[in-house]
C-alpha cells in the first residue's frame, strides 16, 4: 500500500473513531483527571473549592461509616457473588437437561433482568415484608418464623441479595451457552472410565466451563461493589429518618449521599477513588487466582 | 426451598447422551439414553422417577422466578386490603388503581418521558457505537491495537469516578434539571457496545468490502450498506440493551432531575413508593399499579426481541 493511500485510511479511520476519542477525553479523561483533582479540595458547589490537601483521604480512613458502608457492601457481595454462581449455574444445568424447550424456561428467567430494579425493590418490599409478606407466610406453612426481611438490621443484606438474585437470568443465559459447548466426547470418554456423573461435573464440566464462571465471577463482584439501586429503592430517600439504621448503607449510597445529598462533592471524590481502586485490587487478584484455575480450550492465553 | 443444583447433579448421568448434540434427525418426543437400553423393571421405574423429580425441581424453579410478576399483576388489581392476602387471583378485582396512579404522580407523562430519554440513548448508543467499531474493525492503522485496549479499559472504570465532574459539566452547561444529560454522552459510544459491534463487523468476510472498494464506494457507504444491514442482530441487542439499562436507571434521573414533571419511570416511581406506600396511608395497591407500569413496557420489548437478545448474549459469552 502506497504511503498517500495509507494516511488516507488513517485519516478515515480517525473519523470513525473520533466519536469515542472526543467522548473519551471530554468524559472520561478529563473527568477523572478533574475527580482526582477534586478529592483533594473541599468542593461543595456553592462555594468555591480550596485545597485541602490530604484531608478528606484522612477523614476517610476515619469515617466510621465509610467503615460501614465498606464493611455492608463486602458482605452483601460475599452472599450475593457465591450465591448468584451457584444458583445461575443450578438453573442452566436444569435448563441444558430439557434439550429443545430450554428456549421457553430461558425467556421465563430472563424475564426479572428486564425489570428496573427500582420496581423490583418495590415489589420485594412487600413480599419481603416481616408480618405480612409472602416469604413469611410460606416459611410459616413450615412452622418456621421468619425475621423482618425489611426491618431487622440483620436481616437486610441478605434481603439485597435476594433482589439481586432474582435478577440472575443473564447468568444463566451465558451458563446454559457454556453447557452446550462442552463436547459430548469428554463425557462420553469419562463414562467409559468409569467416572459417575458427580465426578463428571466436577471433572468434565467445570473445567470445560470455568472460562464462563469466572467471566461471571468478576462481573458479579464489580457489580456487587457498585450496587445502589436495590438499596436506595428499598431503604433510602425521605421515609428513612436520620435515626434509621446504617445497616443497608451500601458504598454507592454513601457516596451518593456526600455527592449530591451533603454536597461534600471533594470528599465524595475521594470516596469514588478509593472504590475504583478497591474494585481494581479486587479484580486483580481474581484474576490472578482464575488463571490459575480456568482452563482454556486451545491456546488462548 | 430446594436448591435446584443438589437435585440436578444425579441426573447428570443422561444429560450428555440424551439430548447435548441437536440432532437434527426427527422429533425425538422424551429424551431417552441410547446407551442403555431401556431395561425392563426397576431401572425404567427409577428413571421415570428421576425425570419426574427433575420436571417438578425445574417447574418449581421457573414458578419462583415467574411468580413474583404474576403477584405484581394480582396485587396491583386489589383493594388495599388485600394486597397482603397473596392469593394470585383477587377477590375483588379493583381497575381503579389504575386511575388512582394518577392522584400520586404524572405516571404516564413519567412513562413517555422514559420512552423518549430510552429511544434516544439506545438510538444515539446503537448508532454511535457501530461507526467506532467500524473504525477500530476495518481499517489497520498504528494507534489501533493501543487505543482498542484504551477502550476496554474504560469498562473497568467504576461510574463513580466520573461521576462528580461530569454533573458539574452538564451544570456549567445549564442543563441540569433537563434530561439531556440522560441520552447525550451516549453519542459518544460506549466502550462494551463497542467492543461487542467490533466484534461482529471482523465477522463479516473482508472480501465484501474490498469489492466494494473497488467499485468504488467510499468507507461510509461501506458501513452503511454493507457493515450496518449485516449487523442487524448486534444492532437489535445493543439497542435493546440500552434501553433496558436506560429505562431502569435510578441514579442519573436522581441526580439531574429535580422537578417530577420531568421524572423518568423509576425516578418517579421510587417517590411513589416513598409517598405512598412506605408513608402516608400505605397503599401499597397503588404503588404496585406504579410498579406494573414501570415493568410491562421492558417485557412488552423483550417479548418482541428476546430471541435475538438471548442468543446474543449467548453468543458474546462464548467470544469474550
Amino acid at each position: 500500500m502506497s504511503g498517500r493511500l495509507q494516511r488516507q485510511e488513517t485519516r478515515a479511520a480517525f473519523g470513525f473513531i473520533s466519536p469515542w476519542v472526543v467522548g473519551f477525553l471530554l468524559f472520561t479523561a478529563g473527568p477523572m483527571v478533574a475527580s482526582l483533582v477534586l478529592s483533594f479540595t473541599d468542593y461543595s458547589i456553592v462555594d468555591t473549592a480550596h485545597g485541602v490537601g490530604l484531608a478528606n483521604y484522612r477523614e476517610l480512613a476515619e469515617d466510621p461509616r465509610v467503615r460501614t458502608a465498606l464493611t455492608n457492601t463486602v458482605v452483601y457481595a460475599l452472599l450475593y457473588v457465591p450465591a448468584a454462581t451457584v444458583v445461575a449455574l443450578g438453573l442452566a444445568l436444569l435448563l441444558h437437561r430439557v434439550g429443545r424447550a430450554a428456549g421457553f424456561f430461558r425467556t421465563a428467567f430472563y424475564l426479572p433482568v428486564m425489570t428496573p430494579a427500582v420496581a423490583a425493590g418495590a415489589m420485594f418490599l412487600l413480599l419481603l415484608n416481616g408480618q405480612r409478606g409472602l416469604l413469611n407466610e410460606v416459611l410459616g406453612w413450615f412452622g418456621v418464623q421468619g425475621p423482618s426481611w425489611t426491618t431487622d438490621p440483620t436481616w437486610m443484606k441478605p434481603s439485597l441479595a435476594v433482589v439481586s438474585l432474582w435478577a440472575v437470568g443473564g447468568s444463566v443465559v451465558i451458563y446454559l451457552a457454556a453447557l452446550k459447548n462442552v463436547p459430548v466426547a469428554l463425557h462420553e470418554a469419562a463414562m467409559l472410565d468409569g467416572a459417575g456423573p458427580v465426578r463428571r461435573f466436577w471433572h468434565v464440566t467445570v473445567p470445560m466451563i470455568s472460562g464462563a464462571i469466572f467471566f461471571g465471577v468478576v462481573t458479579h463482584t464489580i457489580a456487587a461493589l457498585q450496587m445502589f439501586d436495590q438499596a436506595y429503592t428499598m431503604f433510602y430517600g425521605p421515609q428513612q429518618k436520620a435515626s434509621a439504621s446504617d445497616s443497608s448503607l451500601v458504598y454507592m449510597v454513601y457516596l451518593f449521599q456526600n455527592a449530591f445529598q451533603y454536597f461534600r462533592m471533594g470528599y465524595a471524590s475521594a470516596l469514588a477513588w478509593l472504590l475504583f481502586v478497591i474494585i481494581l485490587v479486587v479484580t486483580v487478584v481474581q484474576v490472578r487466582i482464575g488463571n490459575r484455575f480456568v482452563h482454556y480450550e486451545g491456546s488462548r492465553s | 426451598m430446594t436448591t435446584p443444583t443438589s437435585d440436578a447433579r444425579p441426573d447428570l448421568a443422561r444429560l450428555p447422551v440424551a439430548d447435548t448434540e441437536p440432532t437434527p434427525a426427527g422429533p425425538v418426543p422424551e429424551p431417552v439414553p441410547l446407551r442403555r437400553k431401556p431395561a425392563a423393571g426397576p431401572t425404567t421405574v427409577r428413571r421415570r422417577l428421576a425425570q419426574a423429580a427433575y420436571l417438578v425441581v425445574l417447574l418449581g424453579a421457573t414458578a419462583l422466578f415467574v411468580y413474583p410478576l404474576a403477584w405484581l399483576v394480582s396485587a396491583s388489581l386489589k383493594p388495599k386490603s388485600q394486597v397482603f392476602d397473596n392469593s394470585l387471583l383477587p377477590e375483588t378485582v379493583q381497575w381503579s388503581n389504575f386511575v388512582e396512579v394518577w392522584q400520586a404522580g404524572p405516571v404516564l407523562r413519567w412513562v413517555f418521558n422514559s420512552a423518549t430519554v430510552g429511544l434516544m440513548a439506545a438510538t444515539a448508543v446503537t448508532l454511535s457505537s457501530a461507526f467506532v467499531a467500524f473504525g477500530f474493525a476495518y481499517f489497520r492503522f498504528r494507534w489501533r491495537g493501543p487505543l482498542f485496549g484504551l477502550v476496554l479499559a474504560t469498562m473497568m472504570l467504576p461510574g463513580a469516578v466520573t461521576m462528580i465532574p461530569t454533573y458539574l459539566i452538564w451544570n456549567q452547561a445549564g442543563l441540569v434539571n433537563t434530561q439531556v444529560p440522560l441520552w447525550a454522552q451516549n453519542l459518544f459510544g460506549s466502550a462494551f457496545y463497542i467492543f461487542l459491534l467490533r466484534q461482529f463487523f471482523l465477522g463479516i468476510p473482508r472480501e465484501l468490502f474490498e469489492a466494494a472498494r473497488v467499485d468504488g464506494a467510499s468507507h461510509l457507504t461501506m458501513f452503511r450498506r454493507i457493515a450496518l444491514p449485516l449487523a442487524r442482530p448486534a444492532l437489535v441487542i445493543v439497542f435493546v440493551f440500552e434501553l433496558r439499562a436506560s429505562w431502569s436507571d435510578l441514579m442519573k434521573p436522581l441526580i439531574y432531575l429535580q422537578t417530577p414533571e420531568y421524572f423518568t419511570m423509576p425516578r418517579g416511581l421510587k417517590q411513589i413508593v416513598d409517598t405512598v406506600a412506605l408513608s402516608g396511608e400505605y397503599h401499597c395497591e397503588i404503588a404496585m399499579a406504579a410498579t406494573l407500569v414501570a415493568t410491562v413496557p421492558m417485557i412488552v420489548v423483550f417479548a418482541f426481541t428476546q430471541r435475538f437478545v438471548l442468543d446474543g448474549i449467548a453468543t458474546t459469552a462464548r467470544q469474550g
